[in-house]
């Protein structure tokens, strides 16, 4: 764990208080003030004892540009995740199943922790790969339908249009 | 009839398909490895689609159907890479159908090593 | 608006089926405890939508936990198949 400054952990808590406040709203689903204090105070203790264990960057992640690539990535992973479904939908239901199962690696360039989990996570969910273990910068990919077993034509295909976008945001 | 009540119900059908998708590639796929592909996507796709449905059907549930929601993006892939390892670790390989059997399995030098460490 | 209801119900249903088989028959533990995930998915979306059959708020909340705790559930299982528990 890296040692963090006073200033990093004070916009680290003020990123964690807020958005343990935003899930408590959407929880509770009302403005009333009782419920408001109880929860500002009860997400104050708790996002106080994580700092270390849950929050991933400093203020710097709330500017614009930032999160107009987020909105962004969102975008492409809905449209990845409907077309992995249209995916599966079409393997399950024809006949004659056609996979060619395999398991195929590739390096990142990620460094961050968060960003290599939003990256396993996004390919979890695109068509016909599922993450099979991160192992410092190599990432072990189960491929429904191998096309390719060399790790950089295996990287253009699979990951890099999420890499491009995540590099911008952390 | 209004606008919210056709999209709601749109989405209804729409996420009780990809659940029945889900389920019948639980049924059909041949390993492990393969039904957690299908499993996981199409019970991810279809449970969110599903949920928001409800939610626009009743607007004043929607801030807790997106919570649901929220947290099922999340923690499907998470326990569906756990299960994979687990089960590489158990050595359950995966099935391979193609004639380069060597090339096709990268993960296996990893176990490999980790036995000769054990061994060692 | 009625026949969609029935026919989401007949689907999940099905597909809920479809997963409890493999529950039964898989032949090792992982492929039980894929099936297991997979059910904890599709219940989790069936009881809110029973929630808005019956009009009672209290089930998404229901669901709610359910989730949680499957996903605890099978991490668990997952972490004693691996050899780490």
């Amino acid at each position: 764990m890296q040692t963090l400054s006073f200033s990093e952990k004070v916009q680290r808590f003020i990123l964690n208080w807020f958005f343990m406040m935003l899930v408590w709203i959407m929880f509770t689903s009302t403005f009333a003030t009782q419920e408001v204090v109880v929860g500002a105070i009860v997400t104050m203790f708790i996002s106080m004892m994580s700092i270390s264990m849950f929050t991933c960057c400093t203020l710097k992640i709330l500017s614009p540009v930032r999160i107009f690539w987020m909105v962004y990535y969102l975008l492409v992973f809905i449209v990845a995740l409907i077309k992995a479904n249209l995916d599966v939908a079409r393997r399950v239901l024809t006949p004659s199943l056609p996979i060619n199962p395999g398991v195929v690696k590739f390096k990142t360039q990620l460094t961050t922790n968060y960003s290599k989990m939003v990256l396993a996570n996004s390919i979890t969910l695109t068509p016909g790969t599922l993450t099979v273990d991160v192992i410092d910068d190599t990432f072990y990919i189960h491929w429904i339908d191998v096309t390719t077993t060399d790790p950089e034509k295996a990287f253009t295909e699979i990951a890099e249009s999420f890499e491009k976008i995540l590099l911008k945001i952390f | 009839m209004s606008i919210m009540e056709i999209i709601g119900s749109v989405l209804i059908l729409i996420g009780s398909i990809f659940l029945f998708l889900g389920g019948l590639g639980i049924y059909r796929m041949p390993d492990i490895y393969n039904r957690l592909q299908a499993g996981t996507k199409a019970t991810t796709l279809g449970a969110m689609s599903l949920i928001l449905g409800v939610g626009f059907l009743e607007p004043s549930w929607m801030l807790k159907s997106l919570i649901i929601i929220i947290f099922i993006a999340f923690s499907n892939p998470i326990s569906s890479h756990a299960l994979a390892r687990a089960n590489y670790k158990r050595k359950h390989f995966p099935l391979i159908l193609s004639e380069d059997k060597k090339n096709m399995d990268a993960y296996r030098e990893v176990i490999e090593q980790e036995d000769k460490e054990d061994k060692s | 608006m009625t026949y969609i209801i029935y026919i989401a119900m007949v689907l999940m249903a099905l597909g809920l089926l479809m997963a409890f088989i493999r529950f039964i028959k898989g032949p090792t533990a992982g492929d039980r405890t894929v099936a297991l995930d997979t059910l904890t998915t599709i219940g989790t979306a069936s009881l809110v939508f029973l929630g808005f059959m019956f009009q009672r708020f209290i089930y998404v909340d229901v669901a709610l936990v359910y989730g949680v705790l499957g996903f605890i559930g099978v991490i668990v299982i997952a972490r004693y198949l691996e050899g780490a528990l």
